[in-house]
């Protein structure tokens, strides 16, 4: 079983938190994250950065095209 | 978020023209169907009439609905279906079977590790330097709006995922189902994305 390089842990972090690696690997990304705090600390910003998208407000519909759904609902499940 | 438990609350008052119900999923779910319908069609204004028409769609055919997928995948296949449509008089094709060399290859500069011949190849030259931490003095609002910022940068395929996922919180199936794109490319694609709004907040956030 071979050791993980930092370079390798960068492109493993998104496979880990979607929990789509095999056992292996996550035992070596653990092994690695556990001696390395260079790693850690991307995976706490890379993990941050997921939250921080999270809170992001998301626009919707046009008021002008809202009202002529609902207008439209009106009409027709009345 | 609609739950299944509240599906079926919801379906009977879409049927029985509860406009309060029906505003509801407008204001939940429209967001997400203008991207998802952008990828299809070549203009904003395009993608906001397959929205239009997805919606009166769903008005007029709710009572055909039996529940045998979700409400969800049922009105967004309708989307889709509707979008591929004028997509295909519009000629625009967003492809997203094939990713590029590019997209495959790394995300985080090379030139922050070490070299082969180093007695720690790939291993980080510094590591990367903290952040501020949530209480410090930095404000969310321009946390917010670098973020906003990073992923309007993004190219067209990840600000897609990266916002479906991450910003509206699409499960990894759902994303995958509604773009038609295999689990392993939409992790290359988000991993890609979150990369790259990371060192964007890092540029921001880093401590001095």
């Amino acid at each position: 079983m071979s050791n993980l390089s930092c370079q390798e842990f960068v492109e493993l972090v998104t496979d880990y938190f979607e929990g789509t690696l095999d056992a292996d690997t996550v035992e070596r990304f653990d092994e690695h994250r556990a001696l390395c705090p260079g790693c850690e600390t991307y995976l706490q910003q890379m993990q941050e950065t997921v939250s921080r998208l999270g809170e992001i407000p998301v626009e919707s519909l046009s008021e002008e095209m809202q009202s002529t759904l609902l207008s439209a609902f009106r009409d027709l499940r009345r | 978020m609609v739950t299944q438990h509240t599906e079926d609350a919801i379906v009977a008052g879409v049927r029985s023209g509860d406009e309060a119900v029906f505003a509801q999923l407008l204001n939940d779910w429209s967001r997400s169907m203008l991207l998802l319908a952008r990828t299809f069609v070549s203009t904003e204004a395009s993608a906001e009439e397959v929205v239009q028409d997805t919606w009166l769609a769903v008005i007029r055919g709710i009572d055909r609905f039996e529940g045998r997928s979700s409400l969800r995948t049922w009105v967004y296949r309708i989307l889709v279906n509707t979008a591929k449509r004028r997509g295909l008089r519009e000629s625009r094709t967003v492809p997203w079977s094939n990713l590029t060399d590019e997209e495959r290859g790394p995300t985080v500069d090379p030139a922050l590790f070490r070299d082969a011949d180093d007695q720690h190849p790939g291993g980080w030259r510094s590591f990367p330097r903290e952040w501020h931490s949530a209480e410090a003095s930095v404000l969310d609002s321009e946390v917010r709006t670098t973020v906003r910022e990073a992923i309007d940068l993004l190219p067209d395929r990840q600000r897609i995922v990266i916002t479906l996922r991450d910003v509206m919180g699409h499960s990894s199936d759902e994303v995958c189902q509604m773009l038609e794109l295999s689990g392993p490319n939409q992790r290359v694609l988000l991993h890609r994305a979150r990369a790259a709004v990371r060192a964007c907040l890092s540029s921001y956030l880093e401590v001095d």
